[in-house]
Protein backbone atom coordinates (compact mmCIF):
# COMPACT_ATOMS: atom_id res chain seq x y z
CA UNK A 1 0.00 0.00 0.00
CA UNK A 2 2.71 2.16 -0.34
CA UNK A 3 1.51 3.90 -3.78
CA UNK A 4 -1.36 6.11 -4.54
CA UNK A 5 -1.75 4.34 -8.15
CA UNK A 6 -0.24 1.63 -9.40
CA UNK A 7 -0.70 0.96 -13.48
CA UNK A 8 0.33 -2.44 -14.42
CA UNK A 9 1.01 -3.29 -18.14
CA UNK A 10 -2.81 -2.04 -19.06
CA UNK A 11 -3.60 -2.27 -22.54
CA UNK A 12 -7.37 -1.03 -24.17
CA UNK A 13 -8.26 -1.14 -27.39
CA UNK A 14 -11.79 0.14 -29.37
CA UNK A 15 -11.86 -1.91 -32.63
CA UNK A 16 -8.61 -0.99 -34.57
CA UNK A 17 -7.35 1.93 -32.27
CA UNK A 18 -4.96 0.47 -29.75
CA UNK A 19 -5.71 3.56 -26.94
CA UNK A 20 -3.47 1.86 -24.68
CA UNK A 21 -0.48 -0.09 -24.92
CA UNK A 22 0.86 -1.81 -21.97
CA UNK A 23 1.28 1.36 -19.44
CA UNK A 24 2.80 0.61 -16.44
CA UNK A 25 2.84 3.48 -14.00
CA UNK A 26 3.25 3.69 -9.90
CA UNK A 27 2.58 7.11 -8.06
CA UNK A 28 3.50 7.43 -4.74
CA UNK A 29 1.46 9.05 -2.54
CA UNK A 30 1.46 13.02 -2.19
CA UNK A 31 2.86 13.72 -5.72
CA UNK A 32 2.39 15.96 -8.15
CA UNK A 33 2.07 14.20 -11.29
CA UNK A 34 1.91 15.09 -14.65
CA UNK A 35 0.14 13.08 -17.32
CA UNK A 36 0.96 14.99 -20.89
CA UNK A 37 0.48 13.80 -24.59
CA UNK A 38 -0.84 14.95 -27.98
CA UNK A 39 -4.51 14.46 -28.69
CA UNK A 40 -5.65 11.24 -28.75
CA UNK A 41 -2.64 9.28 -26.71
CA UNK A 42 -4.54 8.04 -24.61
CA UNK A 43 -4.68 10.26 -21.41
CA UNK A 44 -8.44 10.26 -20.91
CA UNK A 45 -8.55 6.55 -21.88
CA UNK A 46 -6.29 5.79 -18.93
CA UNK A 47 -7.98 8.03 -16.04
CA UNK A 48 -11.35 6.40 -17.39
CA UNK A 49 -9.50 2.84 -16.67
CA UNK A 50 -8.80 4.10 -13.04
CA UNK A 51 -11.59 5.44 -12.23
CA UNK A 52 -13.70 2.38 -13.83
CA UNK A 53 -15.64 3.65 -16.79
CA UNK A 54 -13.50 2.02 -19.08
CA UNK A 55 -12.50 -1.58 -18.40
CA UNK A 56 -8.79 -2.51 -19.81
CA UNK A 57 -8.22 -5.58 -22.07
CA UNK A 58 -5.34 -6.74 -19.97
CA UNK A 59 -3.62 -5.23 -16.79
CA UNK A 60 -4.62 -4.25 -13.47
CA UNK A 61 -5.38 -0.72 -12.00
CA UNK A 62 -5.33 0.12 -8.09
CA UNK A 63 -6.28 3.15 -6.28
CA UNK A 64 -4.37 3.31 -2.35
CA UNK A 65 -3.74 -0.03 -2.71
CA UNK A 66 -7.57 -1.34 -4.03
CA UNK A 67 -8.06 -2.84 -7.45
CA UNK A 68 -10.32 -1.28 -9.21
CA UNK A 69 -12.51 -3.87 -10.52
CA UNK A 70 -12.58 -6.26 -7.73
CA UNK A 71 -12.41 -3.88 -4.54
CA UNK A 72 -14.28 -0.97 -7.15
CA UNK A 73 -16.21 0.60 -3.70
CA UNK A 74 -12.79 1.28 -1.75
CA UNK A 75 -10.88 2.26 -4.77
CA UNK A 76 -13.63 5.05 -6.05
CA UNK A 77 -14.09 6.21 -2.54
CA UNK A 78 -10.15 6.98 -2.91
CA UNK A 79 -10.21 8.78 -5.90
CA UNK A 80 -12.02 12.27 -7.21
CA UNK A 81 -11.91 12.38 -10.99
CA UNK A 82 -12.38 15.53 -12.60
CA UNK A 83 -13.91 14.17 -16.48
CA UNK A 84 -12.49 16.26 -19.52
CA UNK A 85 -15.57 16.44 -20.98
CA UNK A 86 -18.17 19.94 -19.37
CA UNK A 87 -20.70 17.79 -18.27
CA UNK A 88 -23.60 18.95 -15.36
CA UNK A 89 -27.47 17.97 -14.67
CA UNK A 90 -29.66 20.63 -15.54
CA UNK A 91 -32.25 20.18 -12.94
CA UNK A 92 -30.58 21.03 -9.78
CA UNK A 93 -28.81 24.26 -8.95
CA UNK A 94 -24.68 23.81 -7.76
CA UNK A 95 -25.56 23.13 -4.09
CA UNK A 96 -27.97 20.49 -4.89
CA UNK A 97 -25.02 18.92 -7.28
CA UNK A 98 -22.79 18.86 -4.43
CA UNK A 99 -25.18 17.53 -2.30
CA UNK A 100 -26.25 14.76 -3.87
CA UNK A 101 -22.92 14.07 -4.96
CA UNK A 102 -21.82 13.69 -1.66
CA UNK A 103 -24.86 11.32 -0.64
CA UNK A 104 -23.68 8.72 -3.89
CA UNK A 105 -20.40 8.45 -1.67
CA UNK A 106 -22.32 7.49 1.46
CA UNK A 107 -21.73 11.28 2.89
CA UNK A 108 -24.85 12.77 4.91
CA UNK A 109 -23.87 15.72 6.33
CA UNK A 110 -21.36 17.55 4.19
CA UNK A 111 -22.51 21.25 4.23
CA UNK A 112 -19.16 22.29 6.35
CA UNK A 113 -16.88 20.87 3.46
CA UNK A 114 -19.19 21.79 1.07
CA UNK A 115 -18.88 25.58 1.82
CA UNK A 116 -15.22 25.52 2.02
CA UNK A 117 -14.84 23.82 -1.25
CA UNK A 118 -17.45 26.57 -2.88
CA UNK A 119 -15.71 29.37 -1.20
CA UNK A 120 -11.99 28.18 -2.40
CA UNK A 121 -12.98 27.63 -5.54
CA UNK A 122 -14.95 30.91 -5.87
CA UNK A 123 -18.36 29.32 -6.49
CA UNK A 124 -20.26 31.07 -2.85
CA UNK A 125 -22.19 33.67 -5.18
CA UNK A 126 -23.35 30.80 -7.61
CA UNK A 127 -24.42 28.02 -4.75
CA UNK A 128 -28.19 28.52 -5.67
CA UNK A 129 -27.83 29.03 -9.32
CA UNK A 130 -29.11 26.43 -11.59
CA UNK A 131 -26.28 24.37 -13.23
CA UNK A 132 -28.21 25.30 -17.06
CA UNK A 133 -27.60 29.05 -15.93
CA UNK A 134 -23.53 28.90 -15.40
CA UNK A 135 -21.18 29.93 -17.70
CA UNK A 136 -18.49 27.21 -19.19
CA UNK A 137 -15.70 28.21 -16.42
CA UNK A 138 -18.17 28.52 -14.07
CA UNK A 139 -19.53 24.97 -14.68
CA UNK A 140 -15.90 23.80 -14.66
CA UNK A 141 -15.45 24.62 -11.28
CA UNK A 142 -18.52 22.32 -10.17
CA UNK A 143 -16.92 19.79 -11.65
CA UNK A 144 -13.90 20.08 -9.98
CA UNK A 145 -16.07 20.84 -6.43
CA UNK A 146 -18.43 17.55 -7.17
CA UNK A 147 -14.76 15.83 -7.33
CA UNK A 148 -13.69 16.49 -4.08
CA UNK A 149 -16.86 15.93 -2.07
CA UNK A 150 -15.39 13.02 -0.58
CA UNK A 151 -12.11 13.77 0.26
CA UNK A 152 -10.37 11.71 -1.90
CA UNK A 153 -6.52 11.36 -1.39
CA UNK A 154 -6.46 11.07 -4.84
CA UNK A 155 -7.79 13.95 -7.42
CA UNK A 156 -7.37 13.31 -11.08
CA UNK A 157 -7.74 16.32 -13.07
CA UNK A 158 -8.18 15.24 -17.01
CA UNK A 159 -7.24 18.61 -18.85
CA UNK A 160 -9.26 21.49 -16.02
CA UNK A 161 -8.09 24.59 -17.25
CA UNK A 162 -9.16 23.80 -20.86
CA UNK A 163 -11.32 27.15 -21.92
CA UNK A 164 -11.10 28.28 -18.57
CA UNK A 165 -9.77 32.38 -17.86
CA UNK A 166 -6.82 33.29 -15.86
CA UNK A 167 -8.56 34.07 -12.86
CA UNK A 168 -9.81 30.79 -12.11
CA UNK A 169 -6.74 29.09 -13.25
CA UNK A 170 -5.10 30.71 -10.51
CA UNK A 171 -7.34 29.73 -7.80
CA UNK A 172 -7.52 26.34 -9.11
CA UNK A 173 -4.07 25.75 -9.00
CA UNK A 174 -3.81 27.55 -5.54
CA UNK A 175 -6.54 25.16 -4.45
CA UNK A 176 -5.14 22.58 -5.99
CA UNK A 177 -1.11 23.03 -4.53
CA UNK A 178 -2.83 23.57 -1.34
CA UNK A 179 -4.75 19.94 -1.37
CA UNK A 180 -1.21 18.48 -2.18
CA UNK A 181 0.83 19.58 0.20
CA UNK A 182 -2.12 18.67 2.61
CA UNK A 183 -1.54 14.91 1.46
CA UNK A 184 -3.41 14.75 -1.66
CA UNK A 185 -1.91 13.04 -4.17
CA UNK A 186 -2.85 15.03 -7.57
CA UNK A 187 -2.24 13.57 -10.96
CA UNK A 188 -2.98 16.14 -14.13
CA UNK A 189 -3.19 16.33 -17.96
CA UNK A 190 -2.75 19.39 -19.38
CA UNK A 191 -1.71 21.17 -22.67
CA UNK A 192 -0.41 23.98 -21.43
CA UNK A 193 2.65 22.86 -20.55
CA UNK A 194 3.95 25.92 -18.72
CA UNK A 195 0.74 24.83 -16.22
CA UNK A 196 2.46 21.57 -15.95
CA UNK A 197 6.35 22.38 -15.84
CA UNK A 198 5.55 24.74 -12.63
CA UNK A 199 3.37 22.63 -10.61
CA UNK A 200 3.66 18.68 -11.70
CA UNK A 201 7.13 17.24 -9.66
CA UNK A 202 6.83 14.25 -12.25
CA UNK A 203 5.67 13.64 -15.40
CA UNK A 204 4.90 10.77 -17.86
CA UNK A 205 4.45 11.53 -21.66
CA UNK A 206 1.79 9.06 -23.86
CA UNK A 207 2.41 8.76 -27.40
CA UNK A 208 -0.39 6.14 -29.09
CA UNK A 209 -1.20 4.32 -26.02
CA UNK A 210 2.89 3.68 -24.53
CA UNK A 211 4.48 5.54 -21.83
CA UNK A 212 7.37 7.06 -24.04
CA UNK A 213 8.92 9.39 -20.72
CA UNK A 214 8.78 8.98 -17.58
CA UNK A 215 10.83 10.96 -15.03
CA UNK A 216 10.99 13.67 -12.47
CA UNK A 217 10.10 17.50 -14.13
CA UNK A 218 13.58 18.56 -13.69
CA UNK A 219 15.40 15.37 -14.84
CA UNK A 220 13.38 15.42 -18.19
CA UNK A 221 14.11 19.08 -18.64
CA UNK A 222 17.73 18.78 -18.02
CA UNK A 223 17.85 15.64 -20.04
CA UNK A 224 16.09 17.07 -23.30
CA UNK A 225 16.36 21.04 -23.22
CA UNK A 226 19.00 23.43 -22.63
CA UNK A 227 19.88 27.00 -22.18
CA UNK A 228 19.88 28.85 -25.17
CA UNK A 229 21.49 32.61 -25.82
CA UNK A 230 19.34 34.11 -28.99
CA UNK A 231 20.99 37.02 -30.48
CA UNK A 232 20.58 39.10 -33.20
CA UNK A 233 23.90 40.84 -35.04
CA UNK A 234 25.22 42.44 -37.85
CA UNK A 235 28.44 40.53 -39.72
CA UNK A 236 29.58 37.12 -40.08
CA UNK A 237 29.25 34.80 -36.66
CA UNK A 238 32.55 32.43 -35.67
CA UNK A 239 32.23 29.11 -37.10
CA UNK A 240 33.07 27.53 -33.96
CA UNK A 241 29.96 28.91 -33.02
CA UNK A 242 28.03 28.21 -36.04
CA UNK A 243 28.43 24.46 -35.44
CA UNK A 244 25.41 23.25 -33.19
CA UNK A 245 23.79 26.92 -33.31
CA UNK A 246 20.11 27.22 -35.20
CA UNK A 247 19.43 30.38 -37.05
CA UNK A 248 15.93 31.33 -37.99
CA UNK A 249 14.70 34.60 -38.71
CA UNK A 250 17.62 36.36 -38.64
CA UNK A 251 18.33 35.14 -35.14
CA UNK A 252 20.82 32.62 -33.60
CA UNK A 253 19.92 30.19 -31.13
CA UNK A 254 23.27 28.83 -29.31
CA UNK A 255 22.79 26.17 -26.76
CA UNK A 256 24.96 26.12 -23.39
CA UNK A 257 24.66 24.51 -20.51
CA UNK A 258 26.19 27.34 -17.91
CA UNK A 259 26.10 30.52 -17.33
CA UNK A 260 29.77 30.75 -17.33
CA UNK A 261 29.29 29.93 -20.75
CA UNK A 262 27.80 33.46 -21.83
CA UNK A 263 30.46 35.58 -21.60
CA UNK A 264 33.39 33.79 -23.07
CA UNK A 265 30.76 32.79 -26.46
CA UNK A 266 30.33 36.84 -26.04
CA UNK A 267 33.49 37.68 -26.23
CA UNK A 268 33.88 35.68 -29.30
CA UNK A 269 31.22 36.80 -31.08
CA UNK A 270 32.84 40.39 -30.44
CA UNK A 271 36.36 39.44 -31.32
CA UNK A 272 34.86 38.34 -34.63
CA UNK A 273 33.79 42.28 -34.95
CA UNK A 274 29.79 40.74 -35.05
CA UNK A 275 27.71 43.77 -33.20
CA UNK A 276 24.78 42.51 -31.42
CA UNK A 277 21.45 44.10 -31.87
CA UNK A 278 19.32 42.11 -29.66
CA UNK A 279 19.99 39.46 -27.49
CA UNK A 280 17.93 37.24 -24.77
CA UNK A 281 18.18 34.35 -23.00
CA UNK A 282 15.85 31.39 -23.19
CA UNK A 283 15.90 28.77 -20.09
CA UNK A 284 14.86 24.83 -20.98
CA UNK A 285 11.51 24.68 -21.04
CA UNK A 286 8.53 21.93 -21.08
CA UNK A 287 8.12 22.08 -24.72
CA UNK A 288 10.93 21.66 -26.06
CA UNK A 289 11.03 18.26 -24.33
CA UNK A 290 7.74 17.43 -25.36
CA UNK A 291 8.26 18.24 -29.07
CA UNK A 292 12.09 16.20 -28.50
CA UNK A 293 10.18 13.06 -26.90
CA UNK A 294 7.44 13.27 -29.42
CA UNK A 295 9.87 13.25 -32.44
CA UNK A 296 11.20 9.98 -30.53
CA UNK A 297 14.03 10.93 -28.99
CA UNK A 298 14.49 8.86 -26.04
CA UNK A 299 18.13 9.65 -24.42
CA UNK A 300 17.65 13.02 -24.33
CA UNK A 301 20.82 15.29 -26.66
CA UNK A 302 20.79 17.84 -24.21
CA UNK A 303 24.45 18.29 -22.03
CA UNK B 1 -28.59 -0.59 0.33
CA UNK B 2 -26.39 2.13 1.93
CA UNK B 3 -27.09 5.95 1.73
CA UNK B 4 -25.26 5.95 -1.92
CA UNK B 5 -28.84 3.90 -3.43
CA UNK B 6 -30.86 6.28 -1.39
CA UNK B 7 -29.20 9.74 -2.72
CA UNK B 8 -29.64 8.12 -5.87
CA UNK B 9 -33.47 7.55 -5.66
CA UNK B 10 -33.82 10.65 -4.01
CA UNK B 11 -32.50 12.41 -7.08
CA UNK B 12 -34.69 10.13 -9.50
CA UNK B 13 -37.77 11.35 -7.91
CA UNK B 14 -36.88 14.68 -7.58
CA UNK B 15 -35.46 14.59 -11.63
CA UNK B 16 -39.37 14.26 -12.47
CA UNK B 17 -41.03 16.36 -9.65
CA UNK B 18 -38.95 19.49 -10.81
CA UNK B 19 -41.13 18.87 -14.34
CA UNK B 20 -44.06 17.76 -12.57
CA UNK B 21 -46.43 19.59 -14.75
CA UNK B 22 -44.68 17.13 -18.16
CA UNK B 23 -43.98 14.12 -15.85
CA UNK B 24 -47.48 14.41 -14.07
CA UNK B 25 -49.91 16.61 -15.39
CA UNK B 26 -49.43 15.97 -18.88
CA UNK B 27 -50.05 12.06 -18.96
CA UNK B 28 -53.06 13.03 -15.96
CA UNK B 29 -54.26 15.20 -18.75
CA UNK B 30 -54.30 12.91 -21.71
CA UNK B 31 -55.42 9.81 -19.39
CA UNK B 32 -58.63 12.22 -18.81
CA UNK B 33 -59.42 12.42 -22.49
CA UNK B 34 -59.36 9.58 -23.52
CA UNK B 35 -62.01 8.91 -20.94
CA UNK B 36 -63.87 11.67 -22.18
CA UNK B 37 -63.66 10.74 -25.80
CA UNK B 38 -64.09 6.85 -25.11
CA UNK B 39 -66.87 6.90 -22.74
CA UNK B 40 -68.89 9.77 -24.97
CA UNK B 41 -68.91 7.10 -28.12
CA UNK B 42 -69.11 3.88 -25.88
CA UNK B 43 -71.29 4.35 -22.33
CA UNK B 44 -74.47 2.69 -22.48
CA UNK B 45 -73.44 0.82 -25.78
CA UNK B 46 -71.57 -2.12 -23.60
CA UNK B 47 -71.47 -3.27 -20.21
CA UNK B 48 -68.39 -5.70 -19.62
CA UNK B 49 -68.89 -8.31 -16.84
CA UNK B 50 -71.94 -6.45 -15.98
CA UNK B 51 -69.55 -3.19 -15.03
CA UNK B 52 -70.58 -0.07 -17.22
CA UNK B 53 -68.04 1.13 -19.53
CA UNK B 54 -66.96 3.90 -17.68
CA UNK B 55 -66.54 2.12 -14.71
CA UNK B 56 -64.80 -0.56 -16.75
CA UNK B 57 -62.47 1.92 -18.58
CA UNK B 58 -60.84 3.64 -15.20
CA UNK B 59 -58.73 1.44 -13.84
CA UNK B 60 -57.23 0.22 -17.59
CA UNK B 61 -56.08 3.89 -18.10
CA UNK B 62 -54.88 4.22 -14.63
CA UNK B 63 -53.12 1.49 -15.30
CA UNK B 64 -51.97 2.18 -18.51
CA UNK B 65 -50.61 5.34 -16.65
CA UNK B 66 -48.53 3.49 -13.90
CA UNK B 67 -47.70 1.24 -16.90
CA UNK B 68 -46.09 4.41 -19.53
CA UNK B 69 -45.00 6.73 -16.39
CA UNK B 70 -42.56 4.07 -14.85
CA UNK B 71 -40.98 3.49 -18.09
CA UNK B 72 -40.62 6.91 -19.33
CA UNK B 73 -39.20 7.68 -16.31
CA UNK B 74 -36.36 5.44 -15.91
CA UNK B 75 -35.67 4.99 -19.84
CA UNK B 76 -35.38 8.77 -20.54
CA UNK B 77 -33.27 9.72 -17.07
CA UNK B 78 -30.57 6.98 -18.60
CA UNK B 79 -30.68 7.99 -21.99
CA UNK B 80 -30.66 11.54 -21.06
CA UNK B 81 -27.80 11.51 -18.56
CA UNK B 82 -25.83 9.59 -21.20
CA UNK B 83 -26.26 11.54 -24.05
CA UNK B 84 -25.31 14.75 -22.24
CA UNK B 85 -22.71 12.69 -20.13
CA UNK B 86 -23.62 13.32 -16.48
CA UNK B 87 -24.07 9.55 -16.54
CA UNK B 88 -20.52 9.71 -14.88
CA UNK B 89 -21.69 11.22 -11.89
CA UNK B 90 -23.39 7.71 -10.77
CA UNK B 91 -20.84 5.91 -12.58
CA UNK B 92 -17.64 7.47 -10.50
CA UNK B 93 -18.98 7.00 -7.07
CA UNK B 94 -19.35 3.24 -5.21
CA UNK B 95 -22.71 2.68 -6.02
CA UNK B 96 -23.19 -1.65 -6.95
CA UNK B 97 -25.25 -1.92 -9.92
CA UNK B 98 -27.67 -3.52 -7.53
CA UNK B 99 -28.18 -0.32 -5.72
CA UNK B 100 -28.30 1.27 -9.49
CA UNK B 101 -30.83 -1.07 -10.58
CA UNK B 102 -32.84 -0.83 -7.21
CA UNK B 103 -32.90 3.54 -7.49
CA UNK B 104 -33.73 3.47 -11.42
CA UNK B 105 -36.71 1.07 -10.43
CA UNK B 106 -38.06 2.08 -7.27
CA UNK B 107 -37.99 5.95 -8.71
CA UNK B 108 -39.86 4.39 -11.79
CA UNK B 109 -42.36 2.93 -9.64
CA UNK B 110 -43.00 6.02 -7.48
CA UNK B 111 -44.13 7.89 -10.94
CA UNK B 112 -46.08 5.69 -12.24
CA UNK B 113 -48.02 5.57 -8.85
CA UNK B 114 -48.08 9.39 -8.89
CA UNK B 115 -49.45 9.75 -12.28
CA UNK B 116 -51.88 6.62 -11.29
CA UNK B 117 -52.98 8.47 -8.59
CA UNK B 118 -53.76 11.50 -10.38
CA UNK B 119 -55.67 9.76 -12.82
CA UNK B 120 -57.65 7.75 -10.65
CA UNK B 121 -58.12 11.52 -8.73
CA UNK B 122 -59.48 12.98 -11.86
CA UNK B 123 -61.51 10.14 -13.31
CA UNK B 124 -63.31 8.69 -10.29
CA UNK B 125 -66.12 11.31 -10.77
CA UNK B 126 -67.23 9.95 -14.14
CA UNK B 127 -68.60 6.40 -12.66
CA UNK B 128 -68.82 4.29 -9.84
CA UNK B 129 -65.86 2.11 -8.99
CA UNK B 130 -65.94 -1.00 -6.33
CA UNK B 131 -62.27 -0.70 -4.48
CA UNK B 132 -63.06 -4.24 -4.03
CA UNK B 133 -59.96 -6.26 -3.12
CA UNK B 134 -57.45 -3.00 -2.64
CA UNK B 135 -54.75 -5.62 -1.75
CA UNK B 136 -54.75 -6.41 -5.82
CA UNK B 137 -54.80 -3.09 -6.97
CA UNK B 138 -51.87 -2.47 -4.69
CA UNK B 139 -50.42 -5.26 -5.67
CA UNK B 140 -50.56 -5.22 -9.13
CA UNK B 141 -49.51 -1.38 -9.75
CA UNK B 142 -46.13 -1.54 -7.83
CA UNK B 143 -45.20 -5.30 -9.65
CA UNK B 144 -46.17 -3.63 -12.93
CA UNK B 145 -44.59 -0.32 -12.64
CA UNK B 146 -41.71 -2.10 -11.64
CA UNK B 147 -41.72 -4.50 -14.62
CA UNK B 148 -41.85 -1.43 -17.30
CA UNK B 149 -39.33 0.24 -14.69
CA UNK B 150 -36.80 -2.07 -15.40
CA UNK B 151 -37.89 -1.92 -19.38
CA UNK B 152 -36.93 1.21 -19.08
CA UNK B 153 -33.51 0.68 -17.70
CA UNK B 154 -32.70 -1.81 -20.42
CA UNK B 155 -33.96 0.37 -22.78
CA UNK B 156 -31.90 3.75 -21.58
CA UNK B 157 -29.39 1.53 -21.61
CA UNK B 158 -29.42 -0.22 -24.79
CA UNK B 159 -30.12 3.25 -26.85
CA UNK B 160 -27.72 5.23 -27.78
CA UNK B 161 -29.85 8.49 -29.20
CA UNK B 162 -33.00 9.90 -28.38
CA UNK B 163 -34.35 7.71 -31.66
CA UNK B 164 -33.80 4.37 -30.87
CA UNK B 165 -35.48 4.51 -27.38
CA UNK B 166 -38.87 6.58 -29.06
CA UNK B 167 -38.49 3.35 -31.61
CA UNK B 168 -38.78 0.55 -28.12
CA UNK B 169 -41.10 2.94 -27.14
CA UNK B 170 -43.23 3.36 -30.73
CA UNK B 171 -43.12 -0.64 -31.55
CA UNK B 172 -42.91 -2.46 -28.04
CA UNK B 173 -44.25 -0.48 -25.15
CA UNK B 174 -47.30 1.21 -26.60
CA UNK B 175 -48.44 -1.71 -28.37
CA UNK B 176 -48.03 -3.93 -25.48
CA UNK B 177 -50.06 -1.36 -23.24
CA UNK B 178 -52.79 -0.67 -25.90
CA UNK B 179 -53.45 -4.22 -26.76
CA UNK B 180 -53.73 -5.64 -23.19
CA UNK B 181 -57.55 -4.50 -22.35
CA UNK B 182 -57.41 -1.28 -21.31
CA UNK B 183 -60.19 -0.15 -23.77
CA UNK B 184 -61.98 -3.52 -23.57
CA UNK B 185 -62.47 -6.86 -22.33
CA UNK B 186 -59.98 -9.05 -24.43
CA UNK B 187 -63.41 -11.29 -24.46
CA UNK B 188 -65.06 -9.39 -26.90
CA UNK B 189 -62.19 -10.21 -29.46
CA UNK B 190 -61.88 -12.83 -31.76
CA UNK B 191 -60.65 -16.06 -30.64
CA UNK B 192 -57.58 -15.63 -32.38
CA UNK B 193 -56.70 -12.32 -30.68
CA UNK B 194 -57.89 -13.52 -27.46
CA UNK B 195 -54.65 -16.14 -28.11
CA UNK B 196 -52.14 -13.52 -28.94
CA UNK B 197 -53.22 -11.05 -25.68
CA UNK B 198 -52.82 -14.06 -23.97
CA UNK B 199 -49.29 -13.64 -24.63
CA UNK B 200 -49.15 -10.12 -24.12
CA UNK B 201 -48.12 -9.91 -20.04
CA UNK B 202 -49.10 -6.35 -19.85
CA UNK B 203 -53.10 -8.34 -20.19
CA UNK B 204 -52.77 -9.58 -17.11
CA UNK B 205 -51.51 -6.83 -15.38
CA UNK B 206 -54.11 -4.60 -16.31
CA UNK B 207 -56.48 -7.37 -15.95
CA UNK B 208 -55.10 -8.46 -11.92
CA UNK B 209 -54.88 -4.77 -11.65
CA UNK B 210 -59.19 -4.41 -12.75
CA UNK B 211 -59.78 -7.07 -10.52
CA UNK B 212 -59.26 -5.19 -7.36
CA UNK B 213 -61.83 -2.58 -8.12
CA UNK B 214 -64.63 -4.72 -9.16
CA UNK B 215 -63.57 -8.42 -8.19
CA UNK B 216 -64.18 -10.06 -11.71
CA UNK B 217 -61.86 -10.26 -14.58
CA UNK B 218 -61.02 -12.22 -18.06
CA UNK B 219 -58.15 -14.41 -16.18
CA UNK B 220 -58.06 -15.57 -12.32
CA UNK B 221 -55.85 -13.02 -10.26
CA UNK B 222 -54.01 -15.62 -9.14
CA UNK B 223 -53.00 -16.61 -12.56
CA UNK B 224 -52.18 -12.86 -13.48
CA UNK B 225 -50.01 -12.34 -10.62
CA UNK B 226 -48.16 -16.06 -11.32
CA UNK B 227 -47.55 -14.20 -14.81
CA UNK B 228 -46.39 -11.27 -13.56
CA UNK B 229 -44.32 -12.07 -10.97
CA UNK B 230 -42.55 -14.41 -13.10
CA UNK B 231 -41.90 -11.57 -15.62
CA UNK B 232 -40.72 -9.45 -12.90
CA UNK B 233 -38.09 -12.02 -12.10
CA UNK B 234 -36.80 -12.69 -15.58
CA UNK B 235 -36.91 -9.02 -16.30
CA UNK B 236 -35.02 -8.27 -13.15
CA UNK B 237 -32.33 -11.15 -13.36
CA UNK B 238 -31.90 -10.16 -16.93
CA UNK B 239 -31.30 -6.34 -15.71
CA UNK B 240 -28.80 -6.73 -13.27
CA UNK B 241 -27.23 -9.19 -15.62
CA UNK B 242 -26.63 -5.99 -17.84
CA UNK B 243 -25.55 -3.68 -15.17
CA UNK B 244 -22.75 -6.18 -13.42
CA UNK B 245 -21.31 -6.73 -17.06
CA UNK B 246 -21.65 -2.76 -17.29
CA UNK B 247 -22.99 -3.40 -20.99
CA UNK B 248 -23.04 0.40 -22.81
CA UNK B 249 -22.21 1.73 -19.29
CA UNK B 250 -18.59 0.84 -18.84
CA UNK B 251 -16.67 0.58 -22.28
N1 LIG C 1 -15.25 5.06 -26.38
C1 LIG C 1 -14.38 5.06 -27.41
N2 LIG C 1 -14.68 4.42 -28.56
C2 LIG C 1 -13.81 4.38 -29.58
N3 LIG C 1 -12.61 4.97 -29.56
C3 LIG C 1 -12.25 5.63 -28.46
C4 LIG C 1 -13.11 5.71 -27.32
N4 LIG C 1 -12.48 6.43 -26.37
C5 LIG C 1 -11.29 6.79 -26.89
N5 LIG C 1 -11.14 6.31 -28.14
C6 LIG C 1 -9.93 6.46 -28.98
O1 LIG C 1 -8.82 6.12 -28.20
C7 LIG C 1 -7.73 7.00 -28.45
C8 LIG C 1 -7.29 7.67 -27.17
O2 LIG C 1 -8.27 8.60 -26.78
P1 LIG C 1 -8.18 9.46 -25.45
O3 LIG C 1 -9.46 10.18 -25.30
O4 LIG C 1 -7.76 8.60 -24.33
O5 LIG C 1 -7.02 10.48 -25.80
P2 LIG C 1 -6.47 11.72 -24.97
O6 LIG C 1 -5.03 11.50 -24.77
O7 LIG C 1 -7.30 11.95 -23.77
O8 LIG C 1 -6.66 12.91 -26.00
P3 LIG C 1 -7.07 14.45 -25.78
O9 LIG C 1 -5.81 15.17 -25.45
O10 LIG C 1 -7.59 14.85 -27.10
O11 LIG C 1 -8.09 14.50 -24.71
C9 LIG C 1 -8.21 7.95 -29.53
O12 LIG C 1 -7.78 7.47 -30.76
C10 LIG C 1 -9.71 7.88 -29.42
O13 LIG C 1 -10.29 8.13 -30.66
MG1 LIG D 1 -8.46 13.41 -23.11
Amino acid sequence: MSVAIRIQQVSKSFGAVQALDRVDLAIEPGEFFGLLGPNGAGKTTLISALAGLVRPDHGTLSVMGHDVQSDYRAARRQLGVVPQELVFDPFFTVRESLKIQSGYFGIRDNDAWIDEILENLGLTPKAHANMRMLSGGMKRRVLVAQALVHRPPVIVLDEPTAGVDVELRQTLWAFIRRLNEAGHTIVLTTHYLEEAENLCSRIAMLQAGRVVALDTTANLLRRFSTHTLRLRCRGEMPADLVLGAAQSGGWWSLPFDRYEDVEPMLARIREAGCGIEDLEIGKPDLEEVFIRVMQGETQGEGR
Amino acid sequence: MGHGFSTLLYKEVLRFWKVASQTVAAPVLTALLYLLIFSHVLEGHVKIHGVAYTSFLIPGLVMMSVLQNAFANSSSSLIQSKVTGNIVFVLLPPISYLEFFAAYVLAAVVRGVVVGTGVLLATCWFAPLGFVAPLWIIVFALMGGAILGSLGVIAGIWAEKFDQLAAFQNFLIMPLTFLSGVFYSINSLPPFWQQVSHWNPVFYMIDGFRHGFFGVSDASPWHSLAVVATCLALLTAFTLNLLKRGYKLRA
